[in-house]
């Protein structure tokens, strides 16, 4: 249709482009676009090299484990078998602890929850790299740093269900967790907001002349926020000792990541502008996830500043429990994904080294489901969330609590007025 | 000792006593910050412990909550109040509520610095008083002084509360009060008796009004700069008025405007900050529902317009005596 707008005939008509995704529902899978070099193929600059010596490394892909599950190249991080197998196990634990609170939300026990499959590398990889006492600052899709850290799952559970065992006093979306002594800062449901956080703390124990670093994760879509930005500004500027992850899953809710810039470059490429170190790590790569990540942190602990990492992964289900990701990309993309599974890929590494067998990863698969219920049944003992009742999980005169160290005049007040107003409901 | 130094003193002594203090912000290290109010700190305390940030409100807040969350306290300056709102978020979405939301495991001591208010042909972008949405936010303590000695011991409060406090300076009484009149320069701070400033640490407590001035027949409530126009007014009008600072805003003290009403019958509020759902219609709103049956005549307000602050036209904006003797009128006649 040709546009009222008023331009001169002779230029020819501007067209705003809308980045699209390959493929849509009805589509074949296209997956075509995607360069995967060779395990083992991309170099490995001294930890302490200039920043701009890895910014090659922000446009290919950091990869350990080959299509044979061999570990291979500069990058294999030389795991002895005990940790590789608790990696499995951390894994294995996290996918069965996000089948069962994902059934538990459709069975209405919860509200809400989001499942991390297909990366659940990213995150137990990671906390076997960092020490225990670093600071992570996480979003929503890293439980595995809580499960790979030893976090009771009964507690994680009892805030999934805002029970009279929820810690966090029933006040936050389920999964957004929090537990200072284990390193993991509490979740807001605000994204990207976490990521200039992670670098102040990082500041704060560089001023105190500390020896614990801070790491940071947000998605690919969330890169777009201003805290993106500020917070790798600070990073660069003050040599911050941080490791700032993105999570490329490739989607953010139904927006492809072309929608955040995606398209036009990668995201770990983000950190070239910066002139800090950037990776871009195949983030279905348990080893070479951990590789990356040690480098990173002993980089930070060095006093030679922050890493920017794209972890390249896929979002094999839904955004969340209110999400259908067939209604926006082909159906069942997230299998075909060319860079495996990550628990399949860490397995076939661990059968390779003569280390592990079907036998066994049955039995531990069996265990790991086995814990999880037992768990389960532990944290539902507490109570569930259930809607419409006023017989509150929390005594509800805690809703006044925290909001000020010290509770002010105005919030007893009210807080006696709602104790007023269920007394007289009551009634 | 002008406001300015009181500020800065106030740096000095906690930045002596607590290591964890720091103090970040645009130009705020090496140049001591554009009003000069942390001028000093990075050559006595280092520049880890004092240092200038990138232009990024949203960054100084993010990563002053993550300093705060590590153990630090943090005092980070937003160069005019104008500039908060690229930091909004993280005030509001983040240092507000991580105490709440991690039920107490985690604490922000944070305190916000920014000069604010208009008065000094600023224009629209260097003149806001965006006190009001902060007071609309639960988890958030915003502090007003309105003198050097206040200015100092509230801020060494701030700085010991493991809240996030946002702690507004009248940049229009840095140097001395406005007391009311356009027409003649300030008289220093030197000249006043609240200027009376101690060295070394005192606390002036945080939610605690002060009675600024006693009278009877009328309250005029205030924070800032309007309590030394709120003075000079009452006088220019002839009225025995008491005036309260309220000095804090959230909590505010209802004790002390309670007492004062029920006292005079009779209630004025005035800020510099646009009219509409502005902080003076919570003032109203608890004279109205705490004082109602010793009220003699509706509350009044007495503010600044609903438009942007202008330029040129600052003194028609600005809430002056005769806007205040208006107010003062409606609430004496009725
Ligand atoms: C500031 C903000 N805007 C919007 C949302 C709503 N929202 C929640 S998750 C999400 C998508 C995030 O995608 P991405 O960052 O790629 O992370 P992923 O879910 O893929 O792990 C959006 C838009 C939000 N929580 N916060």
């Amino acid at each position: 249709m040709p546009s009222k707008t008023e331009r001169r005939s002779n230029r020819p008509a501007l067209s705003l482009h809308v980045p699209e995704p390959e493929a849509r529902p009805g589509d074949e899978v296209d997956f075509s676009r995607i360069e995967i070099p060779a395990a083992g193929s991309v170099p490995r600059p001294d930890v302490s090299a200039p920043a701009a010596d890895t910014h090659p490394l922000c446009f290919t892909l950091v990869r350990v484990l080959d299509e044979d599950g061999k570990a291979t190249g500069p990058w294999d991080p030389r795991l002895d078998a005990d940790t590789l197998r608790r990696m499995l196990k951390d894994m294995l634990t996290v996918r069965a602890f996000d089948e069962r609170m994902f059934r538990a939300q459709r069975q209405g026990k919860t509200s809400f929850y989001m499942k991390s499959l297909g990366e659940e590398a990213v995150a137990v990889a990671a906390a076997h790299a960092l020490d225990g006492e670093d600071m992570c600052f996480p979003t929503y899709r890293q439980q595995g740093l809580l499960v790979a850290r030893g976090y009771p799952m009964v507690e994680m559970m009892n805030q999934i269900y805002s029970n009279r065992g929820d810690r966090l006093k029933g006040r936050q979306l389920p999964i957004m967790y929090s537990d200072k002594k284990k390193g993991f800062f509490s979740i807001s449901g605000n994204l990207g907001t976490q990521y200039p956080q992670a670098v102040g703390w990082a500041m704060g124990s560089a001023i105190k002349g500390d020896s614990r670093i801070a790491a940071a994760w947000i998605g690919d879509g969330s890169t777009a926020e201003g805290d993106f930005h500020s917070a790798v500004t600070f990073a660069g500027v003050y040599r911050a000792p941080v490791i700032l992850n993105v999570v490329n899953n490739q989607w953010a809710i139904s927006s492809f990541s072309g929608i955040a810039g995606g398209e036009l470059t990668t995201f770990a490429a983000r950190a070239v502008g910066y002139g800090i170190a950037g990776l871009r790590v195949d983030g279905n790569d348990a080893l070479a996830v951990y590789a990356a990540t040690r480098w990173a942190a002993d980089r930070a602990r060095s006093n030679l500043g922050p890493t920017l990492i794209e972890m390249f992964t896929y979002r094999v289900e839904g955004h969340s429990t209110s999400d259908d990701p067939n209604a926006y990309r082909p159906q069942g993309a997230g299998r075909q994904w060319p860079l495996g599974d990550p628990i399949e890929r860490l397995k076939r590494h661990l059968v390779g080294l003569g280390e592990w067998d079907d036998a066994r990863h049955e039995a531990l698969t069996a265990k790991v489901d086995a814990e999880v219920r037992a768990a389960q049944k532990e944290a539902e003992k507490q109570g569930t969330l259930v809607a419409s009742t006023i017989d509150f999980p929390q005594d509800v005169r805690t809703m006044f609590e925290d909001v000020y160290e010290e509770m002010p005049w105005h919030l007893k007040e009210q807080q006696a007025q709602m104790v007023a107003e269920l007394e007289a409901k009551k009634k | 000792m002008n406001m300015i130094q009181a500020i800065n003193s106030a740096h000095h002594v906690m930045m002596e006593r607590d290591d964890s203090t720091v103090a970040l912000g645009e130009d705020v290290g090496f140049f001591g910050g554009v009003f000069r109010a942390t001028e000093g700190l990075q050559k006595t305390y280092g520049r880890s412990r004092v240092f200038d940030t990138p232009i990024s409100e949203g960054g100084i807040m993010g990563v002053a909550i993550g300093m705060a969350t590590y153990g630090l306290r943090p005092i980070a300056e937003i160069q005019f109040a104008d500039y908060i709102y690229p930091g909004f978020d993280q005030i509001v979405s983040e240092a507000a509520r991580i105490r709440y939301r991690t039920a107490g495991e985690w604490c922000v001591p944070l305190t916000i610095r920014s000069p604010y208010g208009g008065g000094i042909f600023g224009g629209q972008t260097h003149s806001q008083s965006p006190e009001a949405l902060f007071a609309h936010i639960a988890g958030i303590t915003t502090v007003i002084p309105s003198n050097p000695h206040d200015a100092k011991g509230l801020l060494i409060s701030a700085i010991e509360s493991n809240d996030p406090v946002v702690f507004f300076e009248p940049k229009r009484i840095y140097n001395g009060p406005f007391d009311g009149f356009f027409d003649r320069p300030v008289t220093p701070w030197a000249k006043h008796e609240a200027s009376e400033v101690p060295e070394g640490h005192y606390t002036v407590p945080i939610g605690k009004a002060a009675v600024v001035r006693e009278g009877e027949q009328l309250t005029i409530l205030a924070y800032g700069t309007m309590v030394h126009v709120a003075l000079a007014a009452a006088e220019a009008a002839g009225i025995d008025a008491e005036v309260i600072d309220l000095r804090t805003i959230v909590p505010v003290d209802i004790e002390a405007i309670e007492q004062s009403v029920k006292k005079t019958g009779r209630c004025v509020v005035v800020h510099e900050a646009t009219r509409t759902a502005g902080f003076g219609a919570e003032l109203a709103a608890l004279v109205q529902e705490r004082c109602f049956y010793h009220l003699e005549a509706p509350v009044q307000r007495a503010t600044g317009w609903d438009t942007p602050y202008p330029h040129s036209l600052e003194w028609a904006y600005f809430p002056g005596p005769i806007r205040l003797g208006t107010a003062f009128k409606q609430a004496l006649e009725d």
